[in-house]
């Protein structure tokens, strides 16, 4: 019921809003539990469980009940949502559903330095962030309070004034974000904070925590009807929306705090029942209040409460009716933020209160467990005063408010009045009872992490705001301890609810992850590529022409490479220049074979090995000058052995003068692939002679094409063919393709993808390092002993005579060919023998890591790494794949072009 | 995350650099000369400390440096 005045809602602006499809009206500076409320609605949807009635419980982040689905965003308290025109709202029974319809709303990320941050903006993080401020120093304070819906027109931030706060800082460095939640406190005073449709990222020097206390419900029989409200909750709703929420009350209390209520509902005209769990309560109620010593012990109604039983120590047990019950069961300080800071708590006899920082941060008022206004305002001063300093803009202690001392009469804390624990509910939104927890305890669990986990009592979305403290009462009881020697379960982040749209940010589509493509990535995209990504690169898989499937088009890109002659973009290698007087003796140590005598002008493929004997890249180098090699890597792997380089520069080999530039981006690369190969770059590069006297394999040659583009053209193959590389400045990239692709035209030049790549290397049995090998494969198990230097020491070498690495029946790389030819075997697939059993355990023998169809072949084939597996020529082994199985025979790695006929045309 | 203090650059955030495990565990001068288990503790045997230890960092998105640092394992504080 709305009351006839009062309130801090703004009656001249009504707002009409549908909840459930029925259509009500509320105020601007309600929030969707208040209008509720004021509409006479306290009844929310059933349980998740048991489907029994429930009510709006609280009047904050700590709602255990009133879930709602706003729009498309499902699973929000109705006491955090802000009403707003046209709000259309289905209350929900414990879960939501995501919509699947993508998020049309644009969420940023903000991030930011201050010198002080303030959490919190009631009474001590205002007086905090005020006194902070006055020296000068940057100070952010983060205001709880409303969080807005979407609404793409909101501030981002608000400057100035806030309520309690003066114009007199107007030309301070305070930054006030209202509506705001901190939600994350993280290493080094890293602090994120949902405001709005913003992420801020803040990093403070100093943090003051004012993130006051929750209030607890006591456990008692049928402690969920609808009408139950915690104490704290009913006096905001009368003061804050001037909604009264019954007009016939028991108060039942621990502790002094719900006076406050009980004040406020004589004044807005309710009848009142205070049950005081102390034998001898303060004298605190208005006239007239009759005020029980006792405790609630079960309630009564059944879409909402009609009565509440009360046990008393003196006289008899009285039953009250009622239609509203609020409860006290006193205050825990909001220590999640502290926590998560890895702050530590103790427990007071009350509550857990924050007790030693581990970071630079201060906890004050409430959230510290000073409940006493006056001291509590002196403890944020003193905070700020002490932070101002620190970041060297000192202040001085402010004046104090004026603020009434009191007296307090001490708590009498309350986890569980006697009933039948079946109907307990320790967590209203998780259904959780006292029967549950003690059916945890009796299980063999101890620890409230256990028991947690069990019951699921605390990780509903309320984040155990409520069921904590109740819980390890209970647990307590039962073990016969304390929650003080229990300890609490850890608090993580997010503290509240936080949605994946305003963590992504602009961090979505295309967005998510930078996307690298080539100078000639236009080309590729007009001429009908499918595209595959290699780590961010956009490649081009294959070129299908109409009608052509993948299988159909690889087959026939391979022909063309092997009969004909292909081209393929191959700009994505990774380039290091490595320069200096010592980069051959560096890439000496660096390769599993040497570099240092390497005739300029010439190329030689290298391989390199992590320090444990293992395959970590491969490439080919080209000797530009006496003082500067020309590196080239796997397309994944360049980042990591420009890292590789740099690390074994700086920390092994500071002597060693040798520099390392990335030049990935500033070359193209273009292949020029098969028989035909030699006409076409005659053809583009007219002043070169490319005779193979003149100009042999692994040799390179610097020239101009016939357009004008400077050129670097290399006699490399990884195909078996003959081939070149055509290098120019990324800038001609596409240039240089166009005219290759011109010039090739009268040979039927065909470009071809990554696909057609894996299947000609395949042929010849070239690995491909991270798909052939995986980081357990040294040089030898490849069958390339060939490239291991016995001269001299490169990282690596020592590894390959430990026992297990030279041990000879290693998984070593050979082929396979299925015995029916048109049987393709599944990369990854496992091998095991002939004769092996058909249910576990069944000795593994290896794997495929590469298959393919091969046109020159016209059949299936394979590489796979089996154990032995070059001392297992000819036998036969199986593929079982559920369904079906596929056999297959041991073979030498290499499928074409034995001889290594074809690389000279 | 962390703030990391690069000696070069000064203070930057976690995710600027790269973590690079024990430090003074220098490349044996003569690999061939030791014995498997010499070289298998410089391979594979790191220390584990709960407390200070001397570790190396790179600062990879920044200047690209490598360093030296003595970090709390147990509070992420570095103390040089």
């Amino acid at each position: 019921m709305r009351l006839a005045q009062g309130g801090e809602i703004d009656r001249t602006r009504p707002l009409t809003f549908t909840l459930d499809g029925v259509e009500y009206t509320g105020f601007d500076g309600d929030t969707l539990a208040s209008a509720m409320l004021a509409n006479g609605i306290v009844q929310v949807a059933p349980s998740l469980y048991r489907q029994r009635p429930r009510g709006i419980f609280s009047a904050g982040v700590e709602e255990p009940n009133a879930l709602v689905q706003v729009g498309a965003e499902p699973s929000l308290q109705a006491t955090t949502v802000r009403l707003r025109a046209g709000l259309v709202a289905r209350t929900l029974s414990g879960v939501g559903r995501l919509t699947p319809e993508p998020e049309q709303h644009r969420y940023d990320k903000r991030f930011t330095h201050t010198d002080i941050l303030v959490i919190g903006a009631g009474p001590s993080g205002r007086m905090a962030a005020r006194t902070a401020a006055a020296g000068g120093a940057r100070v952010i304070l983060v205001g709880a309070g409303l969080p807005e819906l979407s609404d793409p027109s909101g501030n981002v931030e608000s400057r100035g004034p806030l309520g309690g706060i003066g114009d007199e800082l107007a030309a301070t460095q305070l930054r006030v974000l209202t509506g705001a939640t901190a939600f994350g406190y993280y290493d080094s005073n890293y602090v994120l904070v949902a405001h709005k449709q913003t992420l801020w990222h803040i990093r403070a020097r100093r943090v003051i925590l004012a993130t006051g206390a929750h209030e607890q419900p006591i456990v008692f029989e049928n402690n969920d009807r609808p009408g139950i409200m915690l104490a704290g909750a009913v006096r905001k709703y009368i003061t804050q929306y001037a909604v009264l929420p019954g007009r016939n009350a028991v108060v039942c209390t621990t502790n002094d705090s719900a006076y406050a209520t009980v004040a406020a509902l004589v004044q807005a005209g309710a009848r009142v029942t205070v049950v005081d769990s102390r034998p001898i309560p303060p004298d605190l109620a208005p006239k007239g209040v009759e005020v029980i010593s006792g405790l609630v012990t079960n309630t009564e109604g059944r879409h909402r409460i009609t009565a509440a039983a009360v046990t008393t120590g003196s006289t008899q047990d009285r039953r009250i009716e009622c239609d509203l019950l609020a409860v006290s069961g006193g205050w825990q300080p909001a220590v999640h933020l502290f926590s998560q800071s890895r702050g530590s708590v103790r427990w007071n006899g009350q509550a857990f209160v924050p007790d030693a920082s581990a970071q630079a941060n201060r906890v004050v008022g409430a959230a510290n467990g000073t409940f006493d206004t006056r001291a509590a305002l002196i403890e944020a001063a003193e905070a700020a005063v002490e932070a101002a300093a620190a970041v060297g803009y000192p202040v001085a202690m402010p004046p104090l408010p004026a603020v009434q001392e009191r007296e307090i009469t001490p708590d009498n804390p309350v986890w569980l009045v006697p009933g039948d624990p079946a109907n307990q509910f320790v967590d209203l939104q998780r259904d959780a009872t006292v029967a549950d927890v003690r059916r945890a305890v009796g299980a063999g669990m101890r620890s409230p992490e256990h028991v947690k986990r069990y019951t699921t009592i605390g990780t509903g979305a309320d984040q155990g705001r409520t069921s904590n403290i109740p819980a390890l009462g209970v647990i307590a009881e039962a073990l016969g301890t304390t929650p003080g020697e229990l300890g609490t379960t850890t608090f993580r982040a997010p503290s509240v609810p936080v949605s994946f749209a305003l963590m992504a940010g602009r961090d979505r589509g295309k967005l998510h992850d930078p996307i690298r493509t080539t100078p000639i990535h236009s080309w590729h995209v007009t001429n009908g590529a499918e595209f595959e990504n290699v780590g961010q690169w956009k490649r081009p898989w294959f070129y299908p022409k109409p009608g052509e499937d993948m299988e159909t088009a690889v087959l026939r890109e391979c022909r063309a490479a092997r009969t004909g002659v292909g081209m393929q973009d191959a700009s994505t290698l990774g380039k290091i220049e490595v320069v200096g007087p010592d980069a051959g003796e560096f890439l000496n140590r660096m390769y599993t074979n040497a570099f240092k005598k390497l005739a300029v002008g010439s190329a030689r493929y290298g391989m390199m090995c992590k320090a444990d004997g293992m395959v970590f890249d491969d490439g080919v180098t080209m000797r530009l000058a006496d003082d500067r090699y020309y590196v080239t890597t796997t397309t994944g792997g360049a980042a990591n052995v420009l890292d590789w380089f740099e690390e074994w520069s700086q920390t092994e080999w500071p002597e060693l003068a040798v520099t390392f530039t990335s030049v990935t981006e500033q070359w193209s690369t273009i292949a020029v692939v098969g028989p035909r190969s030699r006409a076409v770059i005659g053809l583009v590069a007219p002043d070169l002679d490319v005779s193979n006297e003149a100009f042999p394999f692994m040799t390179f040659r610097e020239t101009t094409l016939h357009n004008g583009i400077p050129a670097r053209i290399a006699r490399i193959s990884f195909s078996g063919e003959l081939a070149y590389e055509v290098n120019v400045s990324g800038w001609y990239g596409l240039a240089a393709w166009e005219a290759i692709h011109e010039e090739g035209r009268p040979y039927g030049i065909t470009p071809y993808g990554t696909e057609t790549m894996h299947v000609l290397r395949a042929e010849k049995g070239f690995p491909i390092v991270g798909q052939d090998t995986d980081g357990t494969v040294t040089p030898h198990d490849l069958g390339m002993s060939w490239i291991v230097s016995q001269r001299k020491d490169f990282v690596g070498k020592r590894s390959l005579r430990r026992p297990d690495t030279a041990r000879p029946d290693r998984k070593h790389l050979v082929g396979l060919l299925p015995v029916d030819p048109g049987q393709l075997l599944p990369e990854g697939a496992q091998m095991v023998a002939l004769d092996a059993p058909t249910t576990p355990p069944v000795p593994m023998e290896g794997h495929v890591t590469s298959s393919y169809r091969s046109a020159a072949l016209e059949r299936t084939f394979a590489l796979a790494l089996i154990r032995n597996g070059r001392n297992r020529i000819g036998e036969t082994l199986r593929a079982p794949l559920g369904d079906r199985v596929i056999e297959a025979i041991v073979t030498e790695p290499v499928f074409y072009d034995k001889e290594g006929a074809r690389r000279d045309g | 995350m962390l703030l990391i203090s690069c000696p070069w650059c000064g203070e930057r955030e976690e995710t600027e650099f790269h973590y690079g495990g024990q430090a003074f565990v220098s490349y044996p001068a003569d690999p061939e000369s030791l014995t498997d288990e010499e070289w298998a503790q410089y391979v594979f045997f790191r220390d584990n400390p709960k407390g200070d230890f001397a570790e190396r960092w790179v600062h990879s998105a920044g200047c690209r440096r490598w360093f030296n640092t003595v970090r709390n394992t147990v509070t992420s504080e570095f103390l040089s």
